[in-house]
């Protein structure tokens, strides 16, 4: 057994690539040592600015001898037959098979093929070499002469096994067991053994290998330099990350900046020397204001010790801030509404027009839903109205991080309602799976406007998500339109919705020479009372379009288009449940295509998963699952369905009556509970049937020699799955 | 490392200095030093010693300044660290060296940046000029903090595989100098090295030039002129290279005015673009006219003495 170093050395790798580009070279060559018959015990890697390592532990010497039997064709076979059996078994005369006899078969040629292990270094260098070339980084480069891509320029290969070197050549690059140390600290070559040896050397030479090690490092340090100045970290993992990546030999400093830069917002200080300058911020432990002091980090211990680069991070910084400030400044002399008709010239997609259109579209949207989320229609419209005014201010065209929150700050410092001010930032959220939703209702009226807007819009176009392709985040928008429906608890008539916005959106490139008026047409849509032929109509008279691409949009596109976005909210409901521990049995039970009303959707579904954890509950499905199976194969024997109300003058048995009755008022009961919302007490009177259901199917023969009383008791079973039709697509559910 | 500073040279107080320091460093490494382009471009790039020479397999190691115009960029002399027009150090290695990383090093050293004392850092950049249609892997130099130059491993220029591979360096002169002196605004470099009634300063060279042209760019260009002038241009680099095409199997004639007429073209469109009379859509277009001459040229070049392998 032995260990396998390899060390990539390069020229300076993005940070952001690099521990992927760690664990891509771990798996790559783990791969393809286990392909090669090469068993180990463990594998690391790491990965830093200049060089990423793997490390093998415990391989063996060589790969496993091999031996494969191959049966060939019976002993006098034709010569063709055996000629192919020879090159692919790799013999060169029949006389080095064997033949083996079979009591059925008879004589026939077995080869024997035997494939020594080989030593594990031939392997290594090969597979290396190989995987060296085909690194699957997400850019690649040449240089120099040569035709190899990495990252950056590839300076040397490490490559060790068991301390000897293996030979590895890549380019005209030979393997060797020399690696450098720090850029600066240390950058003469030295040579290694094993990997124990590489790490200590390595690290007196000013390279800490272990990424982990490194933020830890930043982390701790930062803490201690927050503490000695009485404050906290502002804590950003992302950050500490990407300072990992940026550095062999961590070594934390402070600097300060003008007090005066405090009037800007915290959020817009923290941002400015975190993107441009990847420095920490720090705050007031107590009061949990923002202070002027930062924390950065080097990758030198500086003979000065540090003054030099302090001081020119700090004069850099004051260069950032004053832009911020600037621009803060700047941005306030101008009223929200009066940036809107700049977004004219904010293309949104080439296809759905500019962010001026769309927010006009959102004004009348968020007054639509806002009654609908008992919000206030007036100030969801001005929120939506204002809520992409600060796309085009001079803050977020430079840092497009603090959209909505600048809108938020602008907001209130022309004195518009907080509710107003809070949508603005809010209506972008939630922003991800983590992100909490917006709950003041005119936030949640302009979001869901948001993202309504935006699915009906890429649905109109015809541009949805396909497999792992998704640069719209449209999954993203419908899983938040989701999360703030079911968190609010809000009923929302989202097919009704989309069915107006859809036709809406459809229609826009016939009317894209007539764009104000056609904006006036929006105010015409009534969500609540939509008619697709009215509004067609009044489209066709406001633009005299009457073309039968028009036409075809309008009687084939539009029905399929909505459709689709419907069943797509209906997909995305499915995986937010089942990730949350739902079956995904139950929601395909309650979920029908015309369902649209995605919190009552998850109250059935819960009400059903409880109902079936009951002993009558479980026991009802195992009848109804029955009478479903019994109904299914008589129904493909006799090639009809069993539809209709059974003939109560053949009823033979009790049984059969007391089934019937109960049906009938199950059907009754379960219908208005339903119709009421009350899917516990549906389930309730569902539970009723389990008695008779049993004795039913205890007693009574279905299929009766008598061929009326066969198709009435067919008729019967048939009532019963119709009666919890209302409740649940029993057949759906599995168990 | 070497030190191939002059005594009398002081790039920590003269921005001349500085030019000079890295020339020295640059001639001394072998670079042909070039003098700037005559024709207003919008980076060193656009120089055909970058652009066209990049291209083809001959060696190629230049060094030179050159003014660079961004017409958006003016602020009318107000703002201390932007201006529409300032100058950038670029040197050219082709094929690149294995040493480049350090080449460049050393000349920071030779301008007085001591790497035991400040912070260097190489922070992952990628580099595209859409209207060359060029693109490249490398990095933004950080000098403690501050970025103070721009490297490059062309890939791409013009739509064509660079091989050998170019590594380009630019150096931002105005902001280095202001690093080098210590100064925050950049009217207050001292130009000449000298003080007192000798002193001449940046905004004593360029101040007027800054206002005179912000007008210039923002106000008075007479955009139906330039828009003229940019059909024209169009039309004469069209025109040359079709006039120099001597078929796949010769040499073409006159690569160097059509490419001419490409950079006056982009100079054009970036004055459009701060005239404020280049819609959202439009400003593509206009993008992808100049590209398409950028390519015309550069496919040209590649059949000539220069470019081409013979």
């Amino acid at each position: 057994m032995s260990d396998l170093l390899l060390e990539l050395f390069s020229e300076e790798i993005p940070a952001g690539m690099q521990a992927r580009a760690g664990d891509d070279l771990q798996r790559l060559v783990t791969d393809a040592l286990k392909n090669a018959g090469l068993d180990f015990k463990e594998a690391r890697n790491f990965a830093g600015p200049r060089r990423l390592t793997l490390v093998v532990n415990g391989l063996p010497e060589k790969s496993p001898d091999i031996s494969e039997e191959r049966k060939g064709p019976r002993v006098g076979s034709p010569d063709k037959a055996i000629e192919g059996f020879l090159r692919g078994a790799g013999l060169s005369s029949i006389d080095q098979a064997e033949v083996v006899s079979d009591e059925k078969k008879g004589d026939f040629y077995v080869a024997r093929i035997e494939k020594p292990g080989r030593a594990t270094p031939d392997i290594l260098s090969e597979v290396i070499a190989d995987i060296i070339r085909q690194f699957p980084w997400p850019k690649s480069q040449r240089w120099g002469s040569g035709t190899l891509r990495w990252v950056r320029p590839l300076h040397s290969i490490l490559c060790l096994f068991g301390g000897k070197l293996v030979g590895v050549e890549v380019d005209g690059i030979e393997s060797g067991n020399e690696t450098r140390g720090h850029r600066f600290m240390a950058p003469q070559t030295f040579t290694v053994n094993d990997f124990a040896d590489y790490e200590k050397r390595l690290r007196e030479a000013y390279v800490i290998l272990d990424s982990k090690e490194r933020q830890d490092l930043i982390f701790e340090g930062a803490q201690e330099a927050a503490k000695a100045a009485g404050l906290e970290l502002v804590e950003d993992p992302a950050l500490l990350a990407e300072n990992a990546g940026l550095v062999e030999w961590p070594a934390v400093l402070s600097g300060t900046f003008d007090e005066a830069f405090l009037d800007v917002p915290p959020e817009v200080i923290i941002t400015a020397i975190k993107k441009h300058q990847k420095c920490f911020s720090l705050r007031d432990g107590k009061s949990g204001q923002l202070a002027n002091t930062f924390i950065l980090v080097s990758n030198l211990i500086a003979e000065d010790g540090g003054k030099e680069i302090v001081s020119g991070n700090e004069r850099v910084i004051r260069a950032r801030l004053s832009d911020a400030k600037f621009f803060w400044d700047q941005d306030r002399k101008a009223r929200l509404e009066e940036r809107l008709p700049e977004l004219e010239g904010v293309i949104f997609h080439e296809k759905l027009g500019t962010q001026a259109e769309r927010v006009e579209r959102l004004k009348k949207l968020a007054r639509d839903v806002a009654p609908l989320v008992g919000a206030d229609p007036d100030m969801s419209a001005r929120a939506a109205a204002l809520c992409k005014a600060d796309l085009v201010s001079d803050m977020v065209v430079e840092f497009p991080d603090l959209q909505g929150l600048m809108g938020r700050y602008y907001a209130l410092d022309q004195d518009e309602d907080a509710a107003v001010a809070a949508a603005i930032e809010a209506h972008y959220r939630p922003q991800g799976p983590n992100d909490a939703v917006p709950t003041e209702p005119v936030s949640v009226a302009v979001a869901l406007a948001d993202k309504l807007d935006t699915l009906v819009g890429f649905w109109a176009i015809d541009e949805k998500p396909t497999g792992s392709k998704d640069p719209y985040a449209l999954r993203r928008a419908a899983l938040g339109l989701i999360r703030i429906v079911l968190e609010n608890r809000l009923r929302l008539p989202i097919r009704r919705i989309v069915r107006a916005e859809l036709a809406f959106q459809i229609s826009r490139k016939y009317a894209l020479d007539a764009l104000e008026p056609f904006g006036a047409l929006h105010d015409l849509i009534d969500i609540e009372n939509f008619d697709i032929d009215y509004w067609a109509k009044i489209f066709r008279d406001a633009f005299g379009q009457a073309s039968s691409e028009f036409e075809e949009e309008f009687s084939q596109r539009f029905p399929l288009a909505l459709e689709d976005l419907v069943g797509f909210f209906h997909d995305r409901l499915k995986v937010y449940l089942r990730d949350r521990g739902a079956r995904h049995d139950l929601i395909d039970a309650v979920i029908s295509d015309d369902a649209d009303d995605l919190l009552m959707i998850v109250a059935r579904v819960e009400a059903l998963g409880r109902f079936l954890s009951t002993d009558d509950g479980t026991n009802l499905l195992a009848g109804i699952k029955r009478a479903q199976n019994i109904l299914r194969i008589e129904e493909k024997k006799d090639g009809r369905t069993f539809h209709g109300l059974p003939d109560e003058t053949l009823f033979e048995q009790d049984e059969e009556r007391t089934l019937a009755a109960a049906v009938a008022e199950a059907s009754g009961a379960a219908s208005s509970a339903i119709g009421q919302e009350d899917f516990e007490a549906a389930m309730a009177v569902m539970a009723k049937l389990r008695g008779p259901v049993d004795a039913f199917f205890d007693h009574v023969t279905v299929n009766a020699d008598d061929p009326a009383l066969r198709e009435n008791r067919l008729k019967l079973l048939n009532r019963i799955r119709e009666a919890t039709y209302s409740v649940a697509d029993f057949s759906k559910i599995e168990g | 490392m070497a030190n191939t500073e002059p005594a009398q040279l002081r790039p920590d107080r003269s921005f001349q200095d500085l030019i000079l320091v890295l020339q020295q460093y640059w001639a001394a490494y072998g670079c042909v030093l070039l003098q700037p382009y005559d024709i207003e471009v919008g980076a060193g790039t656009f120089h055909p010693a970058t652009t066209l020479r990049s291209l083809g397999p001959k060696p190629w190691n230049a060094a030179f300044v050159q003014p660079s115009r961004r017409p958006t960029d003016g602020r009318y002399g107000e703002n201390p660290n932007r201006l529409q027009h300032y100058y950038q150090f670029q040197v050219i290695l082709k094929p690149s060296p294995p040493d480049i990383q350090d080449l460049y090093l050393r000349s920071l050293y030779a301008i007085g940046i001591d790497p035991k004392n400040h912070d260097i850092r190489f922070v992952e950049d990628d580099w595209e000029s859409p209207t060359l249609g060029a693109w490249g892997l490398g990095w933004e130099v950080w000098c403690d903090g501050m970025e103070v130059s721009q490297f490059t491993y062309f890939q791409q220029v013009g739509g064509y595989d660079c091989a050998p591979v170019s590594g380009e360096l630019t150096y931002g002169l105005e902001r280095l100098a202001m690093y080098c002196q210590g100064v925050d605004n950049v009217y207050n470099l001292n130009f000449n090295g000298r003080e007192g009634e000798n002193k001449v300063t940046y905004g004593d060279v360029f101040l007027q030039a800054e206002r005179e042209y912000s007008r210039h760019n923002f106000e008075y260009a007479d955009t139906g002129r330039l828009l003229q002038h940019f059909r024209d241009a169009e039309a004469e680099c069209k025109a040359l290279l079709e006039a120099g095409d001597r078929g796949e199997t010769s040499h073409h004639e006159c690569v160097l005015p059509a490419y001419d007429q490409c950079i006056k073209a982009s100079h054009i469109f970036n004055l459009l673009d701060a005239r404020g009379v280049i819609s959202v859509t439009e400003r593509q277009a206009y993008i992808l006219r100049v590209r398409d001459l950028a390519k015309a040229c550069c496919g040209a070049w590649l059949q000539t003495e220069a470019g081409e392998a013979r």
